[in-house]
């Protein structure tokens, strides 16, 4: 039980003291990317070698231990970052990283050794692409150098099933710090730290805290939006799952200054161990006391409830979001009241995103001063990014505010793959906007994007090169909110069908010209008669890269030409007059009779008649067919 | 071909997490009203609940039967009409039974630039789904996209029962689900 201060300073110390003991700490990385190649039997063939070589400990052991130790702690941690390259294992305290490591083969038994002589296995350590140069401490790599980490500071450190190792990097002080102030000198240094809201719209956290607090009720609630919906984000995912005590700690600080004592987390349905991970946390912190009754002796109250979403982007927004807790279908509802002043059932009600939470106890622990002096003046602290798509880096990064799109895709992400050219990034996801390369210098903070047409959203990146459609790709966005639409405004529900029967169109060769005015005009009707967020940004990504890339748009509807290569109605199926030997395969299949040909020279394909059913390409024995984009 | 020229990244193959058997329940067919009891026991029976309870049944029964549907309403003292409006509004809940495995194919935005759409093409084509259906006729397979499962690094990607596969490419698909069905026929 953890009832002062104090004893979340006895924790942090003898935790620390423990660790001392190692030889060394081998940290694998558990996130979704590792698992996904194998880290997880990374992490039991690690395990297993320390047991063989009967250097395997516990935090336990050491604690008991009397003095220094040979034993090795293996721990399994949340994302590291570096997903690419992953399964990763980072070596602490030399915080060397090693990269791909495989469960089979020589590489876990090749960790060991160096790790007791205290060396370093090269062939794992991250080569820089263009010098081959090798980097072993993680710090140094490019990728992680130029980062800050605030949100995830601990992500990829801690231990997630352990609340020791979470109060060992800090953890709790901030709620201690916070539980000695009033509830409103909490908000009052929220305000001032002027955190905004990372679930996309920028609003000041400590405003919305304020006008809660400032409600008259017997209950309010605090609600944590882990709902994630943006296709290419897993910031929040990565934060639940890798250092779900931030989260919690978040919230019982935001419970407190807002006076609440109930306290919702909303998580999406498609991520399954976020949800196991936040219950187990949700119990660990019961029974540490941090949960429940008059927690730290301040007779402060706080308990904490997950509800699993069951699949609907509109529910992350905030009133949708209330509605499916209250067990009805997730549809906005029309503000004012805000859900501050009267929100789940009617009560006044803050909803915050994970990463906005997860940054209110570093601010409290850290204070606002060192929290400003990160990021710009108007948009302080960092952001973390999806950063995913077509550059060589992909994986979860946090960088202070105001860096540029230079910054972010090539020093972090290294470039595009295969040194071909960027096209554009999407930001903010499918209500965000499409930058260009012009916009390689653009400050990446709330207000700049905003002026440019895109904005910030919760942090996915998507880089496109030139082998990407724009126009796929906003066809692609307009399908996916069509399908989300909750259906109360006619705008939203007919307008984004119309927007995508005519990209449809588009891509499948049969666009005018006039296609493109009325995708602007029925873009502008959606965003002006919709309820809800959902709606209003719909037509963002159409219009971003309509304006930005129009030319693309004329080659589809003019030229019917994909420049991309990518666009599968607009190419051409070609006969190489080389290698077409005549053989009269292509001619019997096509069922529009579009071949044409005799014997003694190559065959041709009639245009108008090709239908593109591909018929040829499939039976050409010789390679013969070509498309041509 | 054009989905060669997509897959020129990094076609890596099939990366599956682990190779532990899926375990899947069998079927249910029957709708017990005994499972919804000891639901309700831990949910309770305000609106709220309604959620929670829907997805224990779809996660047992793999869909919502009408007769479920008709439970859930009285034991709430909702109309039916309320519970289907839920049931159909959220894209977890589907009133057909889904198949034995339910296959995911990522389309969020980093998953289809990377080419999701060729592989979903080509899992349909393997398990011989015809026209707007998604579920095979011997309920073996469902396969349906979603948007984004959060592990866009590993682009594109596929679930199969919540296990995740990455960099999977339309001929890694065949290889999957030739393991899927040696896998079957070793249960028999
Ligand atoms: C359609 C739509 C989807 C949204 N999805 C999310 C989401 O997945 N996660 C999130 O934190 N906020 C989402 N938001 C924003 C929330 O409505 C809300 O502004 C946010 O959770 C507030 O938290 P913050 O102020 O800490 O950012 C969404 C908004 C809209 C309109
Ligand atoms: S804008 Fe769209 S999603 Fe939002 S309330 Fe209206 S119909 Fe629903
Ligand atoms: S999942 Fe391991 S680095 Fe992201």
């Amino acid at each position: 039980m953890i009832k002062s201060r104090q004893d979340i300073l006895e924790i942090q110390k003898s935790y620390g003291q423990a660790l001392e003991k190692a030889k060394a700490r081998l940290v694998v990385c558990a996130g979704p990317g590792c698992v996904a190649s194998g880290s997880l039997l990374v992490y039991e063939a690690l395990v297993q070698e320390l047991k063989d070589r009967n250097l395997y400990t516990t935090v336990d052991c050491l604690l008991e231990a009397e003095d220094e130790h040979d034993g090795m702690l293996a721990v399994s941690s949340g994302c590291q970052g570096f997903c690419q390259l992953g399964p990763l294992v980072r070596i602490e305290p030399e915080g060397i990283l090693y990269t791909k490591v495989k469960a089979d083969g020589d590489d876990i038994a090749e960790i060991v050794d160096a790790v007791e002589v205290r060396a370093v296995v090269t062939h794992l350590c991250y080569h820089e692409p263009h010098t081959q140069k090798i980097v072993s401490k993680e710090e140094e790599i490019p990728f992680y150098k130029h980062q800050t980490r605030v949100a995830l500071a601990n992500c990829g450190h801690v231990d997630p099933q352990d609340i020791r190792s979470y109060i060992h990097r800090g953890g709790y002080q901030g709620l201690a710090n916070a539980l000695e102030l009033t509830p409103a000198e909490v908000v009052e240094r929220v305000l001032e730290a002027n955190l905004r809201g990372r679930g996309g719209g920028g609003f000041p956290a400590g405003r919305k805290w304020a006008i809660a607090a400032a409600q008259e009720s017997d209950q309010k609630y605090m609600i944590c939006n882990g709902d994630e919906g943006d296709p290419g984000a897993f910031m929040d995912r990565s934060i639940m799952e890798g250092d779900p005590h931030s989260v919690i700690e978040g919230m019982l600080i935001a419970g407190y200054a807002i006076g609440a004592s109930e306290g919702y987390i909303y998580v999406r349905a498609e991520y399954p161990l976020a949800v196991q991970r936040l219950r187990q946390t949700i119990k660990e912190a019961t029974d540490h006391g941090l949960l429940g009754a008059n927690i730290l002796g301040s007779g402060f109250s706080f308990t904490i409830r997950v509800k699993e979403g069951a699949g609907a982007f509109v529910c992350g927004e905030e009133s949708a979001l209330i509605a499916s807790i209250e067990g009805d279908r997730g549809m906005s509802r029309p503000k004012p009241p805000f859900p501050a002043q009267s929100g789940l059932w009617g009560k006044p009600t803050v909803i915050n995103n994970v990463e906005t939470l997860a940054n209110v106890p570093q601010i409290l622990t850290k204070g606002v001063k060192w929290f400003r002096s990160i990021g710009t003046p108007e948009s302080p602290g960092t952001k973390t990014f999806a950063l995913t798509g077509e550059v060589e880096n992909t994986g979860l990064i946090e960088v202070p505010m105001g860096q540029t799109l230079e910054d972010i895709v090539f020093t972090i992400g290294g470039g595009i793959r295969d040194g071909r050219k960027l096209k554009g990034v999407q930001i903010g996801g499918p209500s965000g906007g499409c930058l260009t390369e012009s916009h390689r210098d653009i400050s990446v903070d709330f207000d700049s994007l905003k002026k440019v047409g895109a904005m910030m959203g919760s942090g996915g990146l998507v880089v496109m090169d030139e082998n990407t459609c724009v126009v796929e790709v906003a066809r692609f966005f307009m399908n996916f909110i069509q399908n989300e639409s909750c259906g109360k405004c006619t705008f939203c529900r007919e307008g984004t069908l119309q927007m995508l029967q005519i990209l449809q169109r588009i891509v499948d060769g049969h666009g005018t010209l006039e296609d493109l005015d009325l995708l602007v005009e029925v873009g502008e009707a959606v965003q002006l008669g919709s309820l809800c967020g959902l709606g209003k940004s719909a037509p963002n990504p159409v219009l971003s890269t309509l304006a930005n890339f129009r030319d693309e748009y004329i080659s589809h509807v003019v030229d019917k030409r994909c420049p991309s290569g990518v666009c599968h109605n607009l190419r051409r199926l070609v006969i190489s007059e080389e290698k077409c030997r005549s053989c009269w395969l292509c001619v019997k299949v096509c069922p529009v009779n579009a071949i044409s040909g005799s014997r003694k020279e190559p065959y041709k394909i009639n245009q108008e008649k090709c239908i593109k059913c591909d018929a040829c390409l499939s039976v050409c024995k010789f390679g013969a067919i070509e498309e041509v984009y | 071909m054009w989905i060669d020229k997509i897959f020129t990244n990094e076609s890596k193959g099939v990366t599956p997490m682990d190779r532990t058997v899926l375990d899947v329940e069998t079927t249910e067919t029957d709708f017990d009203p005994g499972f919804l009891e000891g639901v309700l026991a831990e949910t309770g029976t305000s609106t709220a609940a309604l959620i929670p309870i829907l997805q224990a049944i779809q996660g047992k029964y793999r869909h919502l039967s009408q007769e479920a549907i008709h439970h859930v309403a009285s034991a709430l003292r909702l109309s039916t009409a309320t519970v289907y409006g839920v049931a159909t509004f959220y894209a977890q809940f589907s009133l057909e039974p889904k198949g034995k495995y339910v296959i995911k194919v990522c389309d969020g935005t980093a998953c289809h630039v990377r080419g999701s759409i060729p592989v979903y093409d080509a899992l349909r084509k393997r398990v011989n789904l015809q026209d707007g259906r998604s579920t095979t006729d011997n309920r073996m397979y469902t396969v349906e996209t979603v948007a984004c499962l959060g592990a866009c690094v590993l682009a594109p990607v596929i679930t199969i029962n919540d296990q995740v596969y990455g960099h999977v490419t339309p001929d890694a698909v065949n290889i999957i689900i030739d393991t899927l069905e040696q896998e079957g026929a070793q249960h028999d």
